[in-house]
């Protein structure tokens, strides 16, 4: 697992690994993003995302690239397959830029610090805390973010969110956007999960009435599996 | 009068069965707009400034430079100079602006002189506490220096369960927003037709006068109370003001950092107590020398022992004063506590006595206030779903290797019963059928019974049927404490829907050719009672309303409701392995069998079961609010370091509601809290049973596993 170093970069012919970059991947790298945050602005080039870490030039300069913010920034995020225009400045997080400025609140902000997995959302095809990426990374990077809002048109119901309600696996429900787009993120790679597939491919979400019986058997459901008895390991 | 009781069984088309939550789509698909999800035109974010201190004087509060940063509209003090704060994150002051960042931005730069005070964080027994102590009391029954002489066992250890928090994933707080002299709040809470009154009365005392019938309280979900949420609190009543102060609407829930420091904590409570019985298992004395820390005001006594109550007993308490972040209600207040000291010390008595736990509870039944048959069905079932008879061996698992097993048993009982609830029911000329009640669904399904409840009255599919609950303009029900709303909204509902359809039978009656008493709603029709020949369908029989809708209410009655009652009890196992070279403790298996009068829906019921469960090994296992003795912070309020159980910690959980004749009768009663209480006790005592000694304090971590073991 490559570290957020300096030598990070240099692993670009490592692509394979970049490539899978996966959730808990991700989150390990982040740890480095506070360098880039605490200064006054957010040098672009120096940004996690994959596609954006292979762009950037090998040998490093940490100050390269241009300097925005402090002061807000318009951005272009492409949210569900649509472009979404927005001013944040560079501190500014992907999830607070989805619900304090777009007003899509399905990602809730519970940890604001990569732990409990309430905010994810699928940029570039991988489930991501959308807590731990800053709206002007994704928006440079071009990244193609889903949110729950983009499963189903507003009163329908995508068949994962249908077994979340088949299989009860909600309770007050503040997780389940969450639970859902992990959810999503797995079965679009592993379309037919077993039960205790299902229980390795959520263990970054947390919830607190827990419903994690009934969640994993929504995911199988929605994974085409047969029925998996009520309590059953 | 209407006669109002429950369908018999054969009768019932929903009252019983599994059905999905009917708000299940909305919170599945994202759209569930929660208290923390409100954004209304112009919205300002409120953040507040916090003590860092446990104990300090506020010498002088400068806001000059905050007042002028950017986005700022305004700033609301909430602790004048020259008062105390008495644990770190007490709030000072609260700021509002345009943006979330630039009200963090003006908080940190507001400037709080204090002069700190002598402060005491430190999770000790009394004698170590000084000053910082405070004697309760003392609860004595029978004999208890003559009946230790009696006994053939005596069993003397500590046990310990520390202070843990409700980390409610919606953290505490409300956006608040005038109209003229009309407030409405968007708020986090477990209470929707009380906190107005709470709210008005707080405005009032700071110079905003607004009864309490001009602030409505929106809260259509909730993400999350646990107990925690009943006041609109520091926070809210903040909120209000800044928002009344700026013009504009103000939302100000907490950071996660604060809402783990302040916004909910359950008291400590440790131990050393002495049990003794006679050669054969009978329980004759208990006495305890308890301390806990409740923050920083003194709690009563505890009731000990739980559940099973020898003639001779004496507890002790000492309160430990802690400037530490108060506590509150934490889903089924005390008794995880209670179970936990009692089951775990007559585990270890069981154990002195050479005597499986179960047959040693079954002998003691009969201390139990009168519920013994209860417990013995359910102990048997639970032995069953357990297999304890071939899972269960003495103490330690002698068993090579340094992977152990262990199995252990708790009961424990709960009131419940119904809180106040009044339901209007209105039948529209159309045929569509609605009622509304100013409860909340905390997301343990009211929203789903009550639905339930008026379509099963009304003879109607589930659809047929609108619920209007989580507002405060409707007709006002309880807060959810206690698991008391069930009882309260399935009466209320149940009493109004009959009251409407009554009033429609009558109006049906003369193109039936009988009485209103003659007919039925069932199968979405009026019928003859048992004649569907002669029989109307429910439009067609609406429509002979001629344009003016039924309205009738309900009412939960008091004291006594023939619709429900209260008092249930439960029995837990637990099977573990324990790792003894690295102290990791896994939950291979739980099970509970549960008592809860008329199950409404069994789908959610279960539900709520598993999920206290989960909760119960999360506290078990993992949960503990820490606290440095040295700074008086917390040291832990994050969700790295607070931890909560995942997906892969919970193993396999079997769950079986206890239906039928002889529960069914009781009416609807409460689940939520019942089955959260046995799992420390159930899990403290299957790892007794694996590694052969008692882990004395909660949580089961390998450090407390591993201290357990070195000392054997």
């Amino acid at each position: 697992m490559p570290k957020r170093d300096k030598t990070h970069e240099h692993e670009s012919e490592n692509s394979k690994e970049k490539k899978a970059l996966g959730r808990r991947a991700f989150v390990k790298l982040i740890g480095g993003t506070s360098v880039a945050v605490s200064a006054a602005g957010v040098l672009a080039g120096e940004t996690l995302l994959p596609k954006q870490a292979e762009a950037a030039p090998a040998e490093g300069n940490p100050r390269r690239g241009k300097v925005i913010g402090p002061g807000a920034v318009a951005i272009t995020l492409h949210v569900n397959g649509e472009e979404k225009k927005l001013s944040v400045e560079p501190r500014v997080t992907l999830l607070d830029a989805l619900r304090d400025r777009l007003d899509m609140t399905g990602a809730k902000r519970v940890c604001d610090r990569g732990t409990c997995g309430a905010c994810t959302v699928i940029v570039n095809g991988k489930a991501v805390y959308s807590c731990t990426v800053l709206a002007v990374d994704a928006a440079q990077s071009g990244a193609d973010i889903q949110t729950i809002e983009g499963l189903a048109p507003e009163g329908q119901l995508h068949p994962l969110s249908q077994a979340f309600v088949d299989n009860d696996g909600q309770q007050c429900g503040f997780c389940t956007p969450g639970f859902v787009m992990a959810a999503k993120a797995y079965l679009d790679g592993h379309p037919h999960p077993t039960y205790d597939e299902v229980k390795s491919a959520l263990g970054g979400n947390l919830c607190r009435c827990g419903t994690y019986m009934g969640v994993r058997r929504a995911v199988v459901q929605a994974g085409g599996g047969g029925p998996v008895p009520q309590g059953g390991a | 009068m209407a006669d109002y009781h429950w369908p018999p069984a054969e009768k019932r088309s929903l009252i019983g069965k599994r059905i999905s939550r009917i708000d299940g789509p909305w919170k599945a698909s994202g759209r569930a707009k929660y208290s923390f999800d409100v954004n209304r035109p112009g919205m300002l974010y409120g953040k507040m400034a916090l003590s860092p201190h446990p104990h300090a004087k506020i010498e002088a509060i400068n806001t000059s430079v905050a007042e002028k940063m950017p986005g700022v509209r305004g700033v609301q003090l909430i602790l004048e100079p020259g008062n105390e704060v008495m644990w770190v994150g007490q709030e000072i002051l609260a700021i509002a602006a345009d943006t979330e960042e630039q009200a963090r931005d003006a908080v940190r730069a507001v400037k709080v002189t204090y002069t700190p005070l002598p402060f005491f964080a430190q999770e000790v027994e009394p004698s170590k506490a000084g000053q910082f102590t405070k004697v309760t009391g003392e609860v004595k029954a029978g004999d208890p220096d003559a009946a230790f002489k009696e006994v053939d066992v005596v069993h003397e250890g500590t046990y310990g369960i520390p202070v843990i928090a409700h980390c409610c994933l919606e953290s505490h707080g409300l956006a608040a927003e005038w109209s003229g002299d009309n407030l409405r709040v968007w708020a986090s809470t477990q209470g929707v037709s009380t906190i107005a009154g709470d709210l008005s009365t707080a405005l009032g005392h700071n110079g905003i006068n607004v009864s309490a019938s001009k602030i409505e309280v929106i809260t259509p979900v909730m993400g999350g109370g646990f107990g925690s949420k009943f006041q609109s609190d520091t926070w809210g009543l903040a909120c209000a003001q800044l928002s009344k102060k700026t013009g504009k609407a103000v939302k100000m829930l907490l950071e996660r950092d604060h809402e783990l420091m302040v916004a909910g904590a359950r008291p400590s409570m440790h131990a050393k107590i002495r049990v003794g019985a006679k050669k054969d298992g009978t329980l004759t004395v208990w006495d305890s020398e308890t301390w806990g820390n409740n923050g920083t005001v003194a709690a009563s006594p505890p009731q000990l022992p739980y559940v099973i109550i020898p003639p001779n007993r004496r507890t002790a308490y000492t309160a430990v004063l802690i400037n530490m972040g108060p506590t509150r209600a934490w889903r089924a207040p005390n008794h995880p506590q209670l179970c936990a000291l009692t089951l775990c010390a007559l585990d270890d008595l069981a154990d002195k006595l050479d005597m499986d736990p179960v047959e040693f509870l079954k002998k003691n039944l009969n201390l139990t206030n009168g519920r013994a048959q209860d417990y013995a069905a359910e102990l048997d079932k639970a032995a069953e779903l357990m297999d304890w008879k071939s899972k269960w061996h003495p103490r330690g698992d002698k068993t090579p290797g340094h992977i152990k097993r262990g199995v252990g048993v708790s009961l424990h009982t709960w009131g419940g019963g119904g809180g106040p609830s009044n339901c209007q029911c209105v039948i529209q000329p159309d045929g569509s059928v609605t009622v509304s009640l100013g409860t909340q669904d905390l997301g343990v399904g009211t929203r789903t019974v009550v639905t339930m409840v008026a379509a099963e009255t009304m003879g109607l599919p589930l659809e047929g049927v609108t619920a209007n609950i989580g507002d405060s303009k409707y007709p006002a029900s309880g807060p959810s404490g206690g698991s008391t709303t069930v009882g309260g909204v399935s009466s209320s509902t149940r009493r109004a829907a009959t009251n409407a359809l009554n009033e429609l039978l009558a109006k049906v009656a003369p193109s039936l050719n009988a009485t209103a008493d003659q007919l039925e709603a069932v199968g979405g029709r009026i019928q003859v009672i048992g004649d569907p020949s002669r029989s109307i369908d429910w439009k067609a029989a609406c429509a002979k309303l001629a344009g003016t809708p039924i309205t009738a209410m309900g009412q939960k009655q008091n004291p006594r409701d023939d619709l429900l009652s209260s008092g249930v009890g439960g029995v837990q196992m637990a099977e573990v392995s324990v790792d003894i070279e690295t102290g990791i403790v896994k939950v291979e298996k739980m099970v509970a069998v549960q008592d809860v009068g008329l199950v409404m829906n069994l789908k959610l019921a279960e539900s709520q079961v598993y999920g206290a469960m989960i909760m119960g090994v999360t506290y078990a296992l993992y949960e503990e609010k820490l606290m440095d003795s040295q700074t008086g912070q917390c040291l832990n309020p994050n969700m790295e370091f607070y931890k909560l159980a995942g997906i892969n910690d919970v193993g396999e959980l079997v769950v079986h509601m206890m239906t039928g004749p002889g529960y069914d009768e009781r009416g609807p009663i409460g689940i939520g809290e019942p089955p959260v209480i046995s799992p420390g006790a159930v899990l403290s005592n299957a790892v007794a049973n694996a590694i052969g000694t008692r882990v004395p304090e909660l949580p089961l971590t390998p450090a407390n596993v591993l201290a357990a073991l070195s000392k054997v």
